[in-house]
């Protein structure tokens, strides 16, 4: 080898440097189900990263809710996971009750459990025929959601309204049932089935929907704790962790259910754990008829808590005392205690909490809110990592993130 | 219903750091534990590896602001051991107007959001975490909006007159 010899060793820097798309997922795509933003990195079809950017419908609540009195924050809750809205206000009135220390009747309690129950099935619907919807099957979502407009319609006869429900009153429920929704509850229980049967034939042993989403956004059980999952997600993933069971809030303990939970935590999983779940909400909701019937008290839909709960609206119109109580009781200005109070209800998507610090004012000192889908969407990116994109739109769809929730 | 030995859990404590562990409580039902910002992390740590306490999830982490209290900025983080079904929260307060606090990311990934909302609402500095920037507010936005001081309405804003809701 002489000296002189110039020798170019190759290089392979176009190998290295390698072109990589960058992709917008979001902030609106119609396949995002909400406003969320991906920025993902693309080597063809593949995703080689994903960055997560959120708080486009970022309302800053735990603000809001440090100027509010007691009551104007069930509003607010009501827009956190706006699928099931009464189990956040009823976590919401919860957590005022374990501060103040009151004790509700037995029967508000079940009420309370058929209310939750129906939410998390109108909840669940949602995030399963959406699933459907994203793996291309359209049918099973158009024949289900008209459940879930029935439950809506239930909420109707309950409280008056559909989505943001803002149902009961801190110490019970604004009403008792009418006849019309026990009627609407009764049905529901008859004929939900058939509906629910029909959509589990279209899906679950669904050939294509199994290739779909057998192994498509897997998180182990291990990595899913260290990612603080909750709710169904976490389940999927194979640990049975349920707030009802582990942390029973009203009367929970006295119900008999299995939680269901899956082995691989992808999708199938968490789609198959949700349809579980549904089936099991069912069989509580028929329980809590069921002890609600055996109960002597057949009239009490709150309790005792006249420093909390609203007077009837018929005194309030035609008697002073009635008013002014009213008035204080909305403007916060009865004696609220002090303490520092954790609640957490299993919500819809996860273990929904509240963390309230009161300083005996009128409004919280502190109030935050832990968001289960907030905490588990920053394992999305990698849960995506190296899958295709649309099974990265499918994971999405089956994490259950609700913009409302996670931007609070 | 927790089942963990609270009492041994407080000696314990003590024995490890002594009097950086500033007091105990029972806050309705979670036991409450507040510790100097020096040695959160540490306490975290233990809590976590320790195979009987064995605090393996974090719950949820936030913020506080006391501006009448000596020490006004406070950062709380729940722990929860699943198997025992026991909570405990951990509290650590600081006087500085910039507080800093070590990381949680090295021991838990769903610590990163956490702290970043902490970092977005509150200011908190978190040493050693991998992505600080705000989260959910824009980046242009100035101050930090969950301190006590900062107003909830545009200060500027002459037609309102919010007297009644105020604090």
């Amino acid at each position: 080898m002489t000296k002189n010899q110039q020798v170019t060793i190759p290089t392979n820097t176009a190998l290295q440097e390698k072109d990589y798309t960058i992709l917008n997922l979001g902030p609106t795509h119609p396949a995002t189900h909400g406003i969320f933003q991906n920025v993902m990195k693309m080597d063809g079809e593949l995703i080689v990263s994903a960055e997560p950017t959120i708080g486009y419908i970022h309302r800053a609540f735990e603000k809001l809710a440090e100027r509010r009195p007691f009551y104007q924050i069930t509003p607010i809750t009501d827009r956190l996971n706006y699928c099931s809205s009464p189990i956040n206000n009823m976590g919401w009135h919860m957590t005022v009750e374990k501060l103040a220390g009151i004790e509700i009747p037995k029967r508000v309690q079940y009420l309370r459990v058929i209310i939750m129950e129906l939410a998390r099935i109108a909840d669940h619907i949602i995030c399963n025929s959406v699933i459907g919807v994203d793996s291309g099957a359209m049918t099973g979502f158009l024949y289900i959601f008209q459940w879930r407009e029935y439950i809506y319609e239930i909420y109707e006869e309950l409280c008056g309204a559909r989505l943001t429900t803002n149902i009961g009153r801190i110490g019970g429920l604004e009403r008792d049932f009418n006849e019309k929704a026990w009627e609407k509850i009764h049905y529901f229980l008859k004929e939900f089935p058939k509906g629910l049967k029909e959509f589990e034939n279209l899906l679950v042993r669904n050939r294509i929907f199994m290739d779909r989403t057998i192994k498509c956004g897997p998180i182990s059980a291990d990595r899913a704790l260290a990612y603080s999952f909750s709710g169904p997600n976490l389940r999927a993933a194979g640990v049975d962790y349920d707030v009802r069971v582990m942390n029973p809030y009203s009367s929970y303990e006295e119900f008999s259910f299995t939680i269901p939970i899956g082995t691989n935590g992808d999708t199938y999983d968490r789609f198959m754990v949700r349809q579980r779940e549904m089936w099991e909400s069912l069989s509580i909701i028929q329980q809590a008829i069921d002890k609600i019937n055996a109960l002597e008290d057949k009239t009490s839909y709150h309790g005792n808590v006249p420093e909390f709960f609203l007077p009837p609206k018929e005194e309030v119109y035609n008697s002073m005392e009635a008013l002014i109580w009213h008035f204080k009781i909305v403007m916060g200005e009865t004696t609220i205690p002090k303490g520092e109070v954790y609640h957490c209800v299993e919500g819809g998507n996860g273990e929904l909490g509240f963390y309230l610090v009161s300083d005996g004012g009128r409004t919280p000192y502190r109030l935050h809110f832990r968001r289960p889908c907030y905490i588990y969407y920053q394992a999305y990116p990698e849960m995506v990592k190296g899958s295709m994109l649309s099974d990265a739109i499918l994971t999405m769809s089956s994490m259950n993130v609700i913009a409302g929730e996670l931007d609070a | 219903m927790p089942t963990l030995n609270l009492e041994l859990l407080e000696s314990k404590l003590k024995e490890h750091f002594n009097e950086n562990i500033l007091s105990t409580s029972m806050e309705v039902d979670m036991f409450t534990v507040v510790v100097s910002k020096e040695v959160l992390h540490d306490v975290v740590r233990f809590l976590k590896d320790d195979a009987y306490f064995n605090f393996h999830y974090l719950t949820t982490l936030c913020g506080l602001h006391y501006p009448d209290s000596p020490f006004p900025f406070g950062l709380m983080i729940q722990l929860h051991n699943m198997p025992e079904n026991s909570r405990i929260r951990i509290k650590s307060f600081t006087g500085d107007n910039e507080p800093t606090f070590l990381t949680l990311t090295d021991l838990w990934p769903a610590a990163n959001w956490m702290e970043r909302e902490a970092y977005d609402f509150f200011g908190f500095r978190f040493t050693g975490h991998p992505d600080l920037r705000r989260i959910v507010n824009m980046d242009s936005l100035e101050g930090w909006p969950m301190r006590k001081e900062y107003p909830l309405e545009d200060p500027f804003r002459k037609d309102k007159d919010d007297k009644m809701f105020g604090r």
